[in-house]
């Protein structure tokens, strides 16, 4: 039998899409296993996000821990509050976003067990499944027995578990206190209002073939007609393009869009790691040897100046 | 004030990456061999502060066989003015890792210790902060900026939503994404000058790595599969036939 405890992602209004996705992890685990998911919801005034995580699917008890100190999601702050709230689950979850990421290793130190980075699938109650070497593996591996087990669930992988769940909500108190070396100073959001990167449905990208921020632009209008999200490659972003949150990629953003569309990017391995989980890959690269046709479901050997504003037309 | 660095040996970026047909790892065999691209980027970000004047000295550490004394050299040769081989063989998992550079720190008291975000190989993404957690010291991974001030730094770091800040107070631990630098490319002669510095090996057991408390923490990886196939799919002759396509496949 598991007892999972599923740390909430959120802004502190609302719970992000990751944390459902986590759900999804975790009753894989317990459809081999047996066993209750719970989800940990810390931050200040987080009323609203307890009903939010209340309403997943599957989800027994969610607890939620308001404290001053644990308003932003600073990992020094959390990993410890998370550590103590670990006791009796034999299962600690988050998503694998820069979130899980930053604090989920830390909670794992302090629990003094190893964790497992991006579970992409389940075997088994400690047995998992998970992509090395910017995916050019996959890899099994096991927890041993009597570690808790802390890991990741790789968002790509995994839906978001749907909601209609009842939960019921546990007030808990701060077992920690303000570890006093970190504090949050601000965040400066890249993303305007075009859907979610991770969880859209259609993302277009763009590639350094753009040449500038403004040509750029020419992306954003045929996105906007496929209420599409946007993503760059790393070239894009290094030349100041785009910002950095839109980078698709091994060391960016990991995205399983039904649709993935990429617009001068030659298809290096650390970009195909970002869509290898994709539904359709369509490619626009003028040069037919680039390596991204040989992934592409679609491929057209076009100038992207020129296909852009005839996708603009016709889509309508 | 100090700055250790930890540069892990990998296969390059570049190379093409295959399983072994019996399942058993990955091939590297004759394969080249580089420094974490992160870790140089943390070497560069450590060069710059001590440029700036905001550090005496710079150190660059690794795990790992003599092998490995490759990489610490292209540091040396980078500009770093020491370099530690924490010597073991085979591979460590991120928690042993943190260990053996908690305890470096506890040895040199750096005041910033500075590790890339990730390792190309592993992909893991935790042993700066484990580390920090065994150190009860501030984290601040993923960084793209830093700016120190006196006691503390203030450093942006790249998350999903954007670009976040934080302040940390000193000694902290910081982990570097690709937008902090560039880093410098290592010149002919500094390469001569890099065998002369010094260069000391420890064994890992002096550093409480391999403490009895770590035993049976190892996750057990068992076999390693290529991932599955995406195949070649059709070419199309111009944007009408793409919308045709996508259209007719439900997709637009
Ligand atoms: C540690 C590390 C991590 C990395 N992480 C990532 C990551 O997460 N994501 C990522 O994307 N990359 C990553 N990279 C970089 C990656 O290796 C490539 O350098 C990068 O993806 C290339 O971007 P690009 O395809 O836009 O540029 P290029 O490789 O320069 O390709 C541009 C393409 O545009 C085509 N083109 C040019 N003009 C036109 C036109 N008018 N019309 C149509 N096509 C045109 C060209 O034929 C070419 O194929 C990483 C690298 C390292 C070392």
């Amino acid at each position: 039998m598991s007892k999972i405890l599923i740390i909430a992602e959120h802004d502190g209004d609302t719970l992000n899409p990751g944390t459902a996705k986590a759900v999804s992890c975790a009753k894989a685990i317990t459809e081999s296993a047996g066993g209750d998911i719970d989800i940990l919801v810390l931050g200040d005034n987080i009323a609203d996000v307890a009903s939010q995580a209340a309403a997943i699917d599957g989800v027994a008890t969610v607890h939620a821990t308001s404290a001053a100190h644990l308003a932003a999601p600073l990992a020094a702050n959390w990993a410890a509050e998370i550590a103590a709230a670990a006791e009796g689950y034999s299962h600690v979850l988050a998503p694998s976003s820069t979130f899980g990421k930053d604090v989920l290793p830390r909670a794992a130190a302090l629990l003094g067990v190893n964790m497992v980075s991006d579970i992409a699938s389940v075997d088994g109650e400690r047995s998992f499944k998970r992509p090395v070497y910017a995916g050019n593996a996959i890899a099994e591996v096991s927890v041993p027995d009597g570690d808790t087990v802390v890991a990741t669930a790789r968002t790509a992988s995994w839906p978001a578990a749907t909601e209609g769940g009842n939960a019921t909500i546990n007030e808990r108190p701060a077992e920690t206190e303000d570890a006093g070396h970190t504090r949050y100073v601000g965040l400066e959001s890249g993303g305007g209002d075009r859907p979610d990167l991770q969880t859209a449905r259609i993302v277009l990208s763009g590639g350094r073939a753009f040449g500038s921020a403004e040509n750029f632009e020419q992306l954003y209008t045929v996105a906007d007609k496929l209420k599409a999200g946007v993503g760059a490659s790393r070239a894009a972003v290094d030349a100041g393009y785009v910002p950095n949150d839109m980078q698709v990629g091994q060391t960016g953003k990991i995205i399983a869009p039904e649709l993935y569309m990429a617009f001068g990017i030659s298809g290096a391995i650390q970009h195909i790691t970002g869509i290898k989980d994709a539904g359709t890959i369509v490619a626009v690269n003028k040069d037919a040897d680039a390596p991204i046709f040989e992934i592409a479901d679609i491929g057209l050997v076009a100038d992207l100046f020129k296909v852009l504003p005839e996708l603009e037309q016709q889509l309508g | 004030m100090k700055i250790l660095v930890g540069i892990k040996r990998v296969v390059d970026y570049n190379v093409r990456v295959r399983v072994r047909s019996d399942g058993s790892g990955v091939e590297t065999d004759g394969v080249k061999m580089s420094i974490n691209p992160f870790d140089e980027i943390a070497l560069e970000e450590a060069l710059r502060i001590k440029e700036a004047g905001n550090a005496e000295e710079v150190i660059v550490a690794s795990i790992g066989d003599a092998a490995c004394e490759q990489q610490l050299r292209t540091g040396l040769a980078m500009g770093a003015d020491r370099a530690i081989r924490v010597d073991h063989t085979g591979l460590l998992q991120p928690l042993s890792v943190a260990k053996a550079f908690l305890g470096l720190a506890e040895r040199e008291e750096p005041g910033l210790v500075i590790l890339g975000k990730q390792a190309i190989d592993d992909d893991n993404n935790q042993t700066g902060q484990m580390l920090a957690a065994l150190w009860g010291r501030p984290q601040a991974t993923f960084a793209s900026k830093i700016v120190l001030d006196g006691g503390s730094a203030t450093v942006t770091r790249e998350v999903d939503a954007g670009l976040e800040t934080i302040a940390v107070d000193l000694p902290a631990v910081i982990t570097t994404d690709l937008r902090l630098n560039e880093p410098r490319f290592v010149k002919l002669p500094d390469i001569m000058k890099a065998k002369r510095k010094p260069l000391d090996v420890v064994p890992i057991d002096d550093l409480g790595a391999k403490r009895d408390e770590l035993a049976g923490h190892d996750l057990a990886y068992g076999s390693f599969a290529p991932p599955p196939k995406r195949e070649r799919g059709i070419m199309v002759e111009d944007t009408a036939a793409l919308v045709a396509e996508l259209k007719n496949r439900g997709l637009l």
